[in-house]
């Protein structure tokens, strides 16, 4: 049973994904996106990991996906079909990426993966513990360097995009 | 794990989307298009670790803290991009890559 | 002997020369003038006291004069193989000391007038303190490759002194031409020195010129094409002192060397440098001698005939006074090497060699009074051509005296100078060859004409058009023509074989009496010749003239020498080897090195697209690299 979802949810994720990007409307390409990244998320719902499942969908189908497309109304015109890149780029790009691709799978096939069976299942409360505690293997330090680096990107993001009418209204009003 | 579904299969999965997002990367000729193939490769990569995680370790959780730390750098990384490019259409009214060849020979 | 007063003898006016020459824009030209001959009388006294000291004071030890060396190392090759810098003192030395003092100090003197307003006054005096270092550095030279060095500094600074008058195309060429010609020779006696080197293993005079030394004792081990290695050895060094003495057929930059200056002509092209040749074959004499039993030394003599008799043939016929003594140099030089050539060694056999360097001797003293009367003609007049002149006796008449004493010291005319030297020439030929006795009586008859032929022309006969009246040249002009003329008259007297032999002991002469009076003889009748064609205006001259025909053009063009040479080095060299060699560099030498460049600038070309500043380029690239390098490690991982 599970098996079959599993299969759903590759195929939507490989349809959607090469939709996304051989889309020639902009709207369009973020909207695959979301769907691909809902399915990431119930891959991860099939495996037991409710918790980072959440986030998947909190944050990347919620807050990025959002993001882009504030991005996408603020300097497109919505309708307007994207421009392709040249034939000969496509195609060499094809096959440099199935090339990758041919090497990536004889890679995989090659190991022993020595899988463990098992049916266990994580809660939040393991995760936090894991993410909070002081001993060793735990996660507290880049937790901290996360919200570090989350501030930097804020104050960063509004530097950058702030422009100069803002910084002559100030001077201006000064 | 899946019951039913090797590991093998799960990593086919996540190859074909990696790529998936290389080839779109770098095809596109439009800023963002640019932008949404790297989430897809972030994504692949996230996949990646939890799939090993479950499937290999399964008492340890190093994967899920992984993956969550890239879900951050991820958004992060999208919401500054997202930034350059509203400045870069605020100077030369453009998201197409063609307009940004200025560091050329 | 103490060495270091004749150290100083060079080294004066090379410090005049450094002075003059490093701050030639502060000195103003009458010091330039004070310097040069104040140094240079003090290297005349030196050199005075030199010989006083070598030839009277010390005089003969075991009746031979001793030969004075004092040599430092130089540059080490091997134990035996070295090239030292030093003096050495030896009769010829010592005179050669006196001849080049003298008249470089005369030239200095008369220059200072003759030279007055020109431009260039400091830089003349600094050039012509320049030859006499170098002219001294020659003559005191210890081995062949110190006189070798100086040999070339003879010719820079001739080269210089040539090309004064720098602006006159003409005065260029002809100090070109002149370097080049002695420089081709000077090919010859590096060759000649190098085989010298290496067969005898020494470059050292002393050691070569040793008669029971190794050198001559062994000069049949080595053979060459039928004559030892040597003698061609000394054939090739003769080659190149012809270079620098005029020989035929190195002759052609004499008569061009006249561009310069007329009191460098006295110094460097009568008296000094020419006789350079002459006195490289009297140093090296015991080799020319004893090697081969004098086959080098038969054609030094034949060589030396030809040019006499080839020089004052053309002589005849020329109409500018500077060339008719040029000329005239180039056949008395040939003069002193016939002399060299028909020279035995003991005793009074060497009478060859004593009277060469006797000749030199009182030939520099006449010949360089000739060109300084020549000068102060043209300083006067301002043109060189016997044309323009005539009549001056009135108007110069010290100039007219001191000519006429020096033509007749060069007719041999007794008791001047000229009768003693050119006497004994012709009794050592008369001892050796009845053939070359003739030639050189023959020219003698030929000297004495051609040389009173330009006296009529220039002070009797009818006056020139002078657009001014022609003045007596100031004192400092005319104080050396009277010294010279004194020289010219007494020098004669001086016991010469007392003092120069190749055996360096000295003997003894007696004057031959019938010889002296054909020899006499044949001078008068060519005075008394020019004086019939040439004293008064007459249509005698122009008469003999047409009935040699062709002869005469021959002889008045320098029987087309300077055209020949021409031909070969304009036609054949430029033209025919040059040029192809020049298309050639220019097609495909130069055409590889600009092809190269293009093609580095087409490759720059085609990949330059590598940075093409897409970011999408750069990550394909980087996508690319990373498969690759996966490629490998699995490769690597799987077997």
């Amino acid at each position: 049973m599970e098996k079959i979802i599993f299969y759903c949810l590759a195929a939507v994720i490989i349809a959607f994904g090469i939709a996304s990007v051989t889309s020639r409307k902009m709207l369009r390409s973020v909207i695959y996106l979301s769907f691909v990244l809902i399915s990431i998320a119930g891959i991860f719902f099939l495996i037991d990991y409710n918790f980072l499942a959440a986030i998947q969908l909190t944050v990347y189908a919620g807050g990025i996906v959002v993001l882009i497309i504030f991005s996408v109304l603020l300097v497109h015109h919505i309708e307007m079909e994207l421009e392709m890149a040249k034939a000969s780029k496509k195609i060499v790009t094809a096959i440099a990426c199935l090339i990758g691709l041919g090497v990536f799978l004889t890679a995989i096939y090659s190991y022993d993966f020595n899988v463990i069976n098992n049916s266990l299942t994580t809660t939040t409360a393991e995760i936090g513990a894991g993410l909070l505690s002081y001993t060793a293997g735990g996660f507290i330090l880049p937790f901290e360097v996360i919200s570090v680096l989350l501030l930097a990107a804020m104050i960063g993001a509004i530097v950058i995009a702030k422009g100069k009418k803002l910084t002559e209204n100030n001077n201006q009003s000064q | 794990m899946i019951p039913g579904v090797s590991i093998y299969e799960i990593l086919t999965v996540t190859s074909i989307l990696f790529f998936i997002g290389v080839y779109g990367f770098i095809t596109r000729t439009n800023l963002i298009s640019i932008l949404i193939s790297v989430e897809l490769i972030l994504n692949a990569s996230v996949v990646n670790f939890v799939i090993i995680n479950k499937y290999l370790f399964p008492e340890a959780l190093q994967g899920v803290y992984f993956s969550i730390f890239i879900i951050a750098v991820a958004a992060a990384e999208t919401a500054l991009a997202v930034s350059i490019i509203i400045n870069l259409y605020r100077q030369i009214s453009s998201v197409e890559v063609k307009e940004i060849e200025t560091m050329k020979y | 002997m103490n060495l270091n007063l004749v150290i100083l003898i060079p080294l004066i006016p090379l410090l005049v020369f450094l002075v003059l020459g490093l701050f030639y824009k502060k000195i103003k030209p009458a010091v330039s003038g004070y310097m040069g001959v104040l140094g240079l009388l003090f290297s005349t006294g030196l050199a005075l006291y030199t010989a006083y000291r070598y030839f009277i004071v010390i005089g003969k030890t075991e009746g031979v004069y001793q030969t004075i060396v004092e040599k430092t190392v130089w540059m080490n090759f091997t134990d035996s193989l070295r090239i030292d810098m030093g003096i050495l003192l030896d009769p010829i030395a010592v005179m050669m000391l006196i001849v080049v003092s003298v008249i470089s100090l005369m030239v200095h003197i008369y220059s200072r007038g003759y030279m007055k307003g020109d431009p260039g006054y400091t830089k003349y005096f600094a050039f012509l303190s320049l030859f006499t270092f170098s002219m001294y550095g020659l003559v005191l030279a210890t081995n062949l490759f110190q006189i070798y060095i100086f040999w070339e500094l003879v010719g820079v600074s001739s080269y210089l002194l040539i090309g004064y008058y720098y602006t006159k195309e003409s005065a260029v060429a002809a100090a070109k031409k002149a370097f080049v010609v002695t420089r081709f020779a000077d090919l010859g006696f590096l060759i000649g020195i190098l085989i010298i080197g290496y067969y005898t293993g020494t470059y050292d005079f002393e050691t070569l010129n040793n008669p029971e030394g190794n050198s001559i004792l062994n000069w049949a081990a080595t053979s060459f094409m039928g004559l030892s290695a040597l003698t061609w050895a000394l054939i090739l060094i003769f080659i190149g002192g012809a270079g620098k003495s005029a020989m035929f057929p190195l002759h052609i930059w004499l008569p061009d060397a006249m561009e310069g200056p007329t009191p460098v002509s006295a110094l460097i092209h009568a008296a000094t440098m020419v006789v350079a040749g002459v006195y490289l074959v009297a140093r090296l004499f015991p080799m020319y001698y004893f090697i081969e039993d004098g086959f080098a030394l038969n054609i030094v003599a034949f060589i030396g005939a030809f040019t006499a008799l080839f020089a004052a043939v053309i002589a005849i016929t020329q109409t500018d006074i500077k060339r008719v003594l040029a000329f005239s140099t180039m056949s008395q030089l040939g003069y002193m090497m016939l002399a060299l050539g028909v020279s035995g060694y003991d005793g009074h056999d060497g009478l060859g060699f004593m009277s060469s360097m006797f000749h030199l001797f009182t030939h520099a003293m006449f010949k360089a009074l000739l060109f300084l009367c020549a000068g102060s003609v043209i300083h006067a007049i301002h043109s060189n051509f016997l044309e323009d002149m005539g009549g001056l006796r009135k108007y110069m008449p010290i100039t007219n005296i001191t000519f006429l004493i020096a033509a007749l010291a060069i007719a041999g005319v007794p008791p001047l100078a000229g009768f003693w030297s050119k006497d004994e020439i012709l009794v050592a030929a008369f001892e050796h060859s009845l053939f070359l006795y003739v030639i050189g009586l023959f020219v003698a008859g030929l000297t004495a004409f051609y040389i009173f032929r330009i006296y009529f022309g220039i002070f009797w006969g009818k006056e020139g058009n002078y657009k001014e009246k022609p003045h007596e040249s100031p004192g400092s002009m005319t104080a050396p023509l009277l010294i010279l003329a004194l020289l010219s008259i007494f020098g004669g007297f001086i016991p010469f074989s007392e003092f120069i032999s190749p055996d360096k002991a000295g003997f003894e002469t007696h004057l031959n009496l019938p010889l002296a009076a054909v020899a006499v003889f044949a001078g008068l009748l060519g005075i008394v010749l020019s004086w019939i064609f040439y004293k008064k205006e007459s249509e005698l001259a122009d008469k003999f003239a047409k009935r040699f025909g062709s002869f005469y053009t021959w002889a008045y063009h320098k029987f087309y020498f300077d055209e020949l040479y021409l031909f070969v080095t304009k036609r054949i060299l430029f033209n025919g080897i040059a040029r192809g060699a020049a298309k050639f560099d220019k097609k495909y030498v130069d055409g590889t090195m600009v092809g190269i460049g293009n093609q580095t600038v087409n490759t720059s070309e085609k990949i330059k697209g590598i940075q093409s500043g897409k970011v999408q380029d750069y990550a394909f690239a980087f996508i690319a690299g990373a498969v690759v390098l996966a490629i490998i490690c699995i490769y690597l991982w799987l077997n």
